[in-house]
């Protein structure tokens, strides 16, 4: 029961990095692949509708360590407490930023997006240190494990914005996106060689193929690879966190009582592919590709 | 001043700060989609209009809402790790349920109801902004589960020194929580609805400005016909306030007497420290306000029986120290006093000015009384009192809990994560303070300049060369 809940918050923090991946991406890349307020726009929708419902995932992974693995959760939390601190103020200043940047006065847009950027470019850098830490516990590891998460995630956004646009964004997405892989490349090669796990070394090759895919015009293949490679890069991470997710603590010791886990685990099989199946509809509901024009037209709620 | 002590005050700033979006948030959320299901049944404009316009209004508040609770959910481990570590198995519970059920609820189908007004026909349109709102009101559920459990600990047992769930139904069914949701939740709705009494006034007062036309006779016959629908639909919304806020203040009064009888057996101390009662006391007094004192009165609100005994401070403080060993069991008294006034005076104007406002504007159709014009400016000035009655609450609620987080089962001075330095928390409570600060003026200047700029206007139709999609009939 305790391996089977140690996989399930890997799985939350999964699908946080791989959703939440290409939205910090999207956010920190919009003033590169954007000229123009229209296409900052275009940009941002391209990530609208779903990002908040992404970083729900990270408030369920959190509250799920907290249930199932006590100690886990508040030695993480408090060991690192002020990435934490410095985490959480990023995703404040971000999410407000996303919510009010259609709401504010055209000359404060830039402070919006200043933002936006911030608070997508450091969450981005900070989760991979923090891991990055736990695993090595040595600087350089924090920077490498740093870098490696918000390379992955800039080449992810970029990927996604390609897949999501048409127009100049689109071509530029496409440019930034196997630019930054290719520059990218000794960064992930090192950390993935460094993880030394079956699953790092898989990494490797899709994160490959994902660069050259894109090069070669293939989106949804190339956002397929990127999305596998951050699936299988956060999988050899939590296999190097198990069977010790911090120095000096086991998992076994950290869980939470058997009764605990068995409740949640029903409502959990029950909930959960409701709430993947209802996300996922919402992507299909925002499947189109967007232009800049139509973004500017379009009918919504603030 | 140590760690502990800042951590605790960061806790209360981000916290209240929290609960001051929140509730507006759970309140608003649901008018707005009572505005759209009256929009769909009645196909009438204006109803569309209020919709986008008070949506505007609710997702800038949403947003500060959402942030500051992803504060919450980091901090107990950050600061509160022996807490965490004792309660976890417990308190995670209602909080992994609270993400899992309610936030993704909540955030998808927000997204999907901001941006999907041209993609989803009408009718599930509606249906993802009553999702949203479901997912909101679930979350106060949940969390506000765990936080009963807090003061009144149920379905669990201490083994090695930690708390083990044996009942999950006994903790999301405990007496507090079902005395303490309805009773938060409907103030959440006063707060809304006051908020919306003061927005709709506002607009009311400036129509009247507007035109020149401040109306002193009894109906609107003297009024032009555009401006005649113009304040027909701020009072269409100040009514469906007014009816939302005169509701749900009986609930906050009905559950408020649940909630003191629960004190009175759960919590004797926090009762008596929001009387200020000494020892115990037969036939106990209530003083509304410092001075006046009328007989039996906590008596018969706290045990429904103006004859009954209600325990002192002083005298709790004595048993508690024989059953726990010494220490100071008695929490901040002059908070907890004035808190507990100010929630009732402030919460019972708000719930008093409803009902005054449904006499005056009593009526329908051509018969409908208008808005005077005094009480639309009563209900600008009454804004800030349904929001200083529920912070004030809250107050009362969690100081009154100290000295313990669980109580009866752990010390706050017991919860604080130990490894966690002075420094640390002063930067954390800091940089806490100073954002939170400044978010909170920019979401006020926020609301206020769209509540001046008012609706936006329809605009004439523009066919874009290369899109074929239909033409928005409102502009964001």
């Amino acid at each position: 029961m305790t391996t089977f809940w140690f996989i399930l918050i890997a799985f939350l923090w999964t699908g946080y990095f791989v959703l939440e991946g290409f939205d910090f991406g999207v956010g920190a890349l919009m003033p590169v692949l954007a000229r123009g307020e229209a296409e900052r726009r275009q940009v941002l929708r391209t990530i609208g509708p779903v990002w908040d419902g992404n970083e729900v995932w990270l408030i369920t992974a959190i509250g799920a360590m907290f249930a199932a693995f006590p100690a886990w959760y508040a030695g993480f939390l408090s060991q690192f407490y002020l990435a934490a601190v410095m985490v959480v103020l990023a995703l404040i200043v971000r999410g407000v930023g996303l919510e009010w940047r259609g709401k504010v006065r055209a000359k404060e847009t830039p402070l919006v997006d200043v933002a936006i950027v911030t608070g997508s470019v450091l969450p981005a850098f900070l989760w991979g240190a923090i891991f990055g830490n736990v695993l090595f516990a040595s600087a350089f590891a924090t920077v490498m494990g740093g870098l490696l998460s918000l390379g992955l995630a800039l080449v992810h956004g970029a990927v996604f914005v390609a897949l999501k646009t048409k127009g100049p964004v689109r071509a530029r997405a496409r440019e930034t996106a196997w630019v930054a892989g290719v520059v990218l490349v000794p960064v992930a090669a090192f950390a993935l060689w460094r993880l030394d796990a079956v699953p790092a070394y898989a990494a490797m090759a899709t994160y490959a193929a994902g660069v050259v895919l894109v090069w070669a015009g293939k989106e949804a293949w190339a956002f397929a690879c990127t999305a596998v490679t951050i699936v299988l890069t956060t999988a050899a991470t939590f296999l190097a966190l198990h069977p010790e997710p911090l120095p000096g603590l086991m998992i076994e010791s950290a869980a939470s009582g058997p009764y605990t886990l068995t409740v949640l685990t029903w409502i959990g099989l029950v909930a959960l592919p409701g709430v993947i199946a209802y996300q996922a509809w919402t992507y299909w509901v925002f499947r189109r590709r967007l232009t800049a024009p139509e973004v500017l037209l379009e009918s919504r709620s603030a | 001043m140590d760690a502990l002590d800042l951590a605790r005050w960061q806790f209360g700033v981000t916290t209240v700060y929290h609960f001051l979006f929140v509730p507006l948030t759970i309140g608003l959320g649901v008018f707005v989609a009572g505005l759209q299901t009256a929009w769909y049944r009645t196909g009438k404009e204006h109803y569309l209009t209020l919709t986008k316009f008070f949506g505007k209004l609710f997702l800038i508040n949403f947003a500060m809402g959402v942030v500051t609770g992803i504060v919450q959910e980091f901090q107990f481990g950050m600061n509160w790790s022996e807490y965490s570590i004792f309660v976890g198995d417990v308190f995670g519970a209602p909080l992994a349920l609270e993400a899992l059920l309610a936030f993704f609820l909540e955030s998808t189908f927000l997204g999907l109801w901001i941006f999907g007004w041209d993609k989803l026909p009408k009718k599930l349109h509606l249906a993802t902004i009553w999702a949203a709102v479901i997912g909101s009101n679930l979350s106060a559920y949940f969390i506000l589960a765990a936080n009963a459990w807090m003061k009144h600990p149920v379905g669990y047992e201490v083994v090695d020194g930690k708390a083990r769930m044996t009942d999950l139904w006994a903790v999301l069914t405990n007496s507090t929580a079902l005395a303490q949701v309805p009773h938060v939740v409907a103030g959440s709705f006063v707060v809304a609805g006051g908020f919306v009494l003061a927005v709709a006034g506002y607009r009311i007062l400036r129509e009247r400005n507007a035109t020149g036309l401040i109306p002193r006779k009894k109906d609107f016959a003297d009024v032009t016909a555009p401006m005649r629908r113009e304040v027909d639909m701020w009072r269409a919304a100040l009514r469906g306030a007014l009816v939302m806020t005169a509701i749900a203040g009986a609930i906050v009064a009905l559950t408020g007497d649940m909630s003191g009888q629960l004190l009175h057996t759960q919590q004797p101390m926090k009762l008596a420290a929001a009387e200020g009662l000494r020892h115990d006391t037969a036939g106990a007094p209530f003083s509304p306000v410092p001075g006046v004192e009328v007989p039996g009165l906590l008596s018969l609100l706290a045990a429904h029986d103006p004859n009954a005994t209600i325990q002192g401070i002083d005298d709790i403080q004595q048993r508690l120290v024989t059953q726990f060993g010494p220490g100071d069991y008695v929490p901040n008294l002059p908070i907890v006093y004035l808190s507990f006034r100010v929630m009732i005076v402030f919460g019972m104007a708000t719930v008093g000015l409803a009902f005054l406002g449904l006499f005056l504007t009593r009526g329908r159709g051509r018969r409908a009384r208008p808005v005077p014009t005094w009480f639309a400016r009563l209900c600008v000035l009454a804004l800030p009192l349904p929001i200083a009655a529920i912070i004030s609450g809250w107050l009362l609620s969690e100081i009154g809990r100290q000295p313990w987080t669980v109580q009866g089962e752990l010390l706050t001075a017991a919860s604080v994560s130990p490894g966690v330095s002075l420094t640390e928390v002063a930067i954390s409570l800091g940089l806490f303070t100073l954002v939170y600060g400044v978010l909170t003026v920019a979401e006020a200047i926020l609301l206020i300049r769209h509540v001046k700029a008012g609706p936006d206007e329809p605009v004439p139709a523009v066919v874009p060369g290369e899109t074929e999609r239909r033409v928005p009939t409102l502009m964001y």
